[in-house]
């Protein structure tokens, strides 16, 4: 536990905490040019933020010490799955605290705060929403374990850089069993992070929305600290799937200066792939019914399941 | 000094009997039972704990009573499987009786002091439950347990629906009974000898060792509330005043997990492996039914009750998961296993009494239990609210709290059962662990659901705007248990250091802590696996305060109150939040081949449209209703034989003779 160690935890934090309204800037951007629209800036997200800082918030009269302290909450729960999903390095300090049960938990406490806020109003639509996220959480929770399981079957342990290093290592080996899981983690991904077919982050529509309703009754600095969190959880949730997907180029113990270097270059050319990827499925795809969310996270778990026994079966 | 953590217990065991009996001085009078008796019952709660804590590390005492039979008098031992349990009972029973000091008023019902009898001499037979060593001695203090609840349940007498209620308990309670007394009587061999230590010299053959087996696993589960046998804990839990309910549930079903253990470890000996599917098979079934259905009710203390089973559930599969890592001699795995269950057990008595101490205070202040008709309550009681979310989270499985503790073992039990010789099992485990995972997630939605109706959003009805918060002594209660659950979850090295002699009597393995870091919880068998609660919350405090700080620091432009906003709709009011049964509805309809479901839906033509769904267990209907039925055709058929005039009973006598006279001569 040197003292560098710190320095790249620190540099990890920083630099995801920075880049990921970057990368919801990124996405959005590329939404607009596939839909033939002018693209708002790259850093569009931050003008939003700081925009919304600068406010005086709004509360209503009946919000309890649990709405103003929730915001809060939730940011710091992504800033610490930030901490402890490898995207760049594996040499964490943090993470000997925090494995892959306990990045889900993480992903659950900040889910649960969202949604006791949503209900602290008493507005039709944040009970709404906050019902409606719980709904997809206890589909999408489960399936994000089954997905890390396997991973963690995989390489024997539930520490998650010791599951990156594992994996990098490997040259180029193929686990059948990662594929059916990849594909229940971009499921898991998608409905998670409030994106179609699930959910349209770009509009407002009650019968529909439901990340979108948790925060209606936010304003200002508290809404400016949860649409960070959403676009940390975004961050978040495709550096997850980097890691167990795609974990070329993480830089190890091994390395030195040089290896972070390429890290963070490798790391931002994957999240463009990601993001622009992201932003032609959810051009090309329909939105789903909300009766239908719970099949298709049911998907999502059974391939997850189907992953592990596969691994089993195959020893792959 | 010998045997004296036996006695120090027995001596504590007895203070609670005398208390209970001085209540009984002076039966109608509140201030004597609540202010005198039951903070004293507290403290030796509280002695009782730390009795038993430091007495883990001794090894088994024993003490023979001169009571119960001539040839059989009372065998008490103590072991660290029992000082675990005890230490529980112990440590849950303060907070309880405390809570219950400032809780019970003059009522309709049981009077205080008779109340108070009745409480003391319920834990002190949960108390000998656990130091029993003979099948007598434990069959006397299992019925004292079942007894003296069955009269705490029925505290509200007068009304028929809490009778009825504790008729199915106490119907249940005597069904498990009999059922662990056959299980003994297996157990004995041909020895006829009714201590532990006989059975445990017996040797029985695998067939009547598993006979033995699932008569006690049914047995002990008809009181733990295993699926099918659960019916009665959402009827008897609604029905108990809620410390009542609180000690039933945080710590009478866990003498049932006692006694499986005990049994299946101590004293049949060496567990066969497929014991352990059983057991799994139960567990991870109940687990699943009790979480589905805890998130359709709409009464506060039946969706606890509900989810006091998916608990017994998941209990049950680190059970399983136990015997079947114990049956194929994997002994740092079952180690593992077992800790998580034994974590598991403690966490769930302190967080569920917890959560039924706090629905308890919200029926005081506002005399509702049904979800639908509270809300809002955060407002009038922020130390009720603030104490049940600390609970809330802590069931939901949420780091850094101690329910995630036992989920992370019982988790990586799971996952590194793959090294298990049979290859099916291998292959089932997972299908195991995505269904503790699954359960985990709902139970999080189940708790969110309890706690944002009754204490977030708008009250539903205008008279909880008088609700107070709880009194001084009930604060003390509910800070304890939730204290209780913040040190459970932050200090897992000391907890697990504690529960290894459990492991290492019962299994001969312990944790194998690969790192022996007092922060650090890193099992040897999952082997690089680590989980630092401290640190977490640290870090995690440090993150929130310095985002606090920050935003504080650069962007400070003050909070104006204002009406509620709701995308501009201004004529809003308490009934268009999201109701209790709003919130189990897509549970409803994700499961529903799981929920009988009476639905009565308005057509469009419908002057005055009613709309009304009744929700059912199946079990009930399917198994309990039918048994019913039969028993009654049986009764009619005997009661042809009944005809009520003394000649006919002299005819039978007669005949009876004559055939017996028949048959010898």
């Amino acid at each position: 536990m040197t003292l560098s160690a710190f320095a790249y935890q620190l540099l990890e934090i920083i630099l995801g905490v920075i880049t990921a309204p970057v990368l919801l800037g990124w996405v959005n951007q590329c939404r607009a040019w596939l839909q033939n629209r002018s693209a708002p800036s790259l850093w569009q997200p931050y003008r939003s933020l700081h925009k919304l800082f600068y406010k005086q918030a709004v509360l209503a009269e009946n919000a309890s010490p649990l709405f103003r302290v929730a915001p809060y909450v939730v940011f710091g729960t992504m800033v610490l799955v930030v901490a402890i999903v490898p995207s760049l390095e594996t040499r964490l300090p943090f993470t000997v605290a925090a494995d892959a049960i306990a990045l889900v938990g993480l992903l659950a406490t900040a889910r649960v705060f969202l949604s006791l806020a949503a209900m602290d109003i008493g507005a039709a639509f944040g009970t709404l929403g906050a019902r409606r996220e719980m709904m997809i959480g206890f589909l999408a929770e489960p399936a994000l374990l089954m997905v890390l399981f396997v991973a963690a079957m995989i390489s024997q342990t539930t520490s998650l850089p010791l599951i990156a290093e594992r994996l990098s290592s490997e040259s180029l080996a193929l686990y059948p069993s990662l594929a059916f899981t990849a594909v229940a983690f971009a499921m898991v991904l998608l409905a998670e992070n409030a994106r179609i077919p699930i959910d349209n982050p770009a509009t407002h529509l009650e019968l529909t929305m439901i990340h979108e309703a948790t925060l209606l009754e936010y304003s200002a600095r508290h809404l400016a600290l949860m649409e960070w969190a959403a676009s940390l959880k975004l961050y978040n949730y495709v550096c997850i799937g980097i890691t167990l997907f795609l974990p070329f180029g993480v830089a190890t113990q091994s390395q030195g200066t040089t290896g972070l270097a390429l890290a963070i270059v490798a790391l931002a050319l994957k999240l463009l792939v990601a993001g622009s990827s992201l932003a032609l499925f959810e051009t090309v795809s329909a939105k789903l019914r909300i009766f239908r969310a719970p099949e298709f996270l049911a998907t999502a778990f059974l391939l997850a399941v189907l992953g592990m026994l596969v691994h089993l079966l195959l020893g792959a | 000094m010998p045997y004296a953590t036996l006695n120090l217990c027995l001596v504590l065991l007895a203070a609670w009997v005398v208390i209970g009996f001085t209540g009984l001085l002076r039966p109608a009078s509140v201030g004597f039972a609540g202010r005198a008796l039951f903070p004293l019952g507290a403290l030796c709660g509280a002695a009782l704990a730390i009795v038993a804590v430091l007495g883990l590390p001794i090894p088994p005492e024993r003490v023979i009573l001169p009571f119960g039979l001539p040839d059989l008098p009372f065998h008490l031992r103590r072991d660290a499987l029992s000082s675990v349990f005890l230490a529980l009972l112990g440590g849950a029973s303060a907070g309880i009786s405390v809570f219950s000091a400032g809780y019970f008023r003059q009522g309709a019902g049981t009077l205080p002091g008779l109340l108070c009898f009745q409480y003391h001499v319920f834990l002190a037979s949960m108390g000998v439950v656990l130091l029993a060593d003979d099948a007598y001695a434990f069959m006397v203090a299992w019925e004292t347990m079942a007894l003296s609840s069955y009269f705490l349940v029925t505290t509200q007498h007068r009304i028929p629906d809490i009778r009825r209620a504790g008729f199915i308990y106490l119907l249940m309670a005597h069904l498990g009974a009999v059922a662990i007394l056959l299980s003994f009587g297996v157990m004995q061999g041909t020895s006829w000898q009714f201590t532990f230590d006989a059975m445990r010299a017996t040797v029985l053959d695998p067939t009547w060792a598993s006979i033995a087996f699932l008569l006690a696993f049914f047995g002990f589960g008809a009181k733990a509330g295993i699926v099918p046998l659960h019916v009665w804990l959402p009827e008897a839990h609604p029905a108990a005043p809620s410390p009542v309910s609180a000690l039933m549930s945080g710590v009478m079903l866990k003498t049932a997990i006692y006694g499986v253990l005990r049994v299946t470890f101590d004293l049949l000996g060496e567990p066969l492996w497929w014991w352990g599917l059983v057991a799994l098979a139960f567990g991870l079934f109940t687990a699943f039914y009790g979480v589905i259905f805890a998130a359709v009710q709409t009464d506060m203390k039946r969706l606890l009750a509900w989810s006091s089973i998916e608990n017994i559930g998941l209990i049950f599969t680190g059970i399983g998961l136990t015997i079947i890592f114990h049956g194929l001699s994997m002994k740092s795995l079952a180690a593992l296993a077992l800790l998580a269950t034994l974590y598991h057990s403690v966490n769930h008595a302190f967080i569920k009494s917890l959560l039924f101490l706090g629905t308890g205070a919200v029926l005081h202040a506002t005399g509702e239990r049904n979800l639908g008709r509270l809300g809002g309550l955060i407002r009038r009681m922020p130390w009720v609210a603030w104490l049940t979310l600390i609970g809330a989270l802590a069931i939901a499985g949420l780091p850094p709290l101690n329910g995630f503790v036992s989920e992370w073992l019982l988790l990586q039990a799971f996952l590194f059962a793959n090294a298990v010789p049979r290859p099916f099992i291998s292959m089932l485990l997972p299908l195991g662990a995505a269904i503790v995972a699954f359960c985990a997630a709902l139970s999080g939605y189940v708790m969110v659901k309890f706690f944002g109706v009754i204490f977030l959003g708008q009250p539903r009805e205008s008279k909880l705007a008088e609700a107070h918060d709880a009194g001084f002594l009930e604060r003390i209660g509910l800070v304890w248990l939730a204290l209780g659950c913040f040190a459970l979850g932050l200090l897992p090295v000391q907890v697990i250091s504690r529960l290894e002699f459990v492991s290492r009597y019962l299994i001969g393995a312990d944790f194998g802590a690969r790192r022996t870091e007092w922060w650090l919880l890193a099992p040897s068998v999952a082997r690089q696996a680590s989980y630092s609660p401290l640190v977490f919350f640290g870090v995690g405090t440090a993150v929130v305060m310095l985002t606090v700080w920050l935003v504080r620091a650069f962007y400070h432009r003050g909070v104006r109150r204002s009406a509620v906003w709701d995308c501009g709709f201004v004529r809003l009011n308490a009934r268009m939040q999201d109701t209790a049964e709003g919130f189990g509805q897509p549970i409803r309809h994700v499961f529903q081949q799981f929920f009988l479901m009476e639905r009565k839906l308005p057509t469009p033509f419908d002057k005055a449209p009613q709309y009304h769904l009744v929700l059912a267990d199946r079990i009930w209907r399917g198994c309990y209703v039918p048994i019913g039925k039969l028993v009654r055709k049986i009764a009619d058929v005997a009661a042809l034989l009944q005809q009520g005039r003394i000649s006919t009973y002299l005819t039978y006598s007669f005949i009876t003779l004559i055939a017996l006279l028949m048959v010898v001569l």
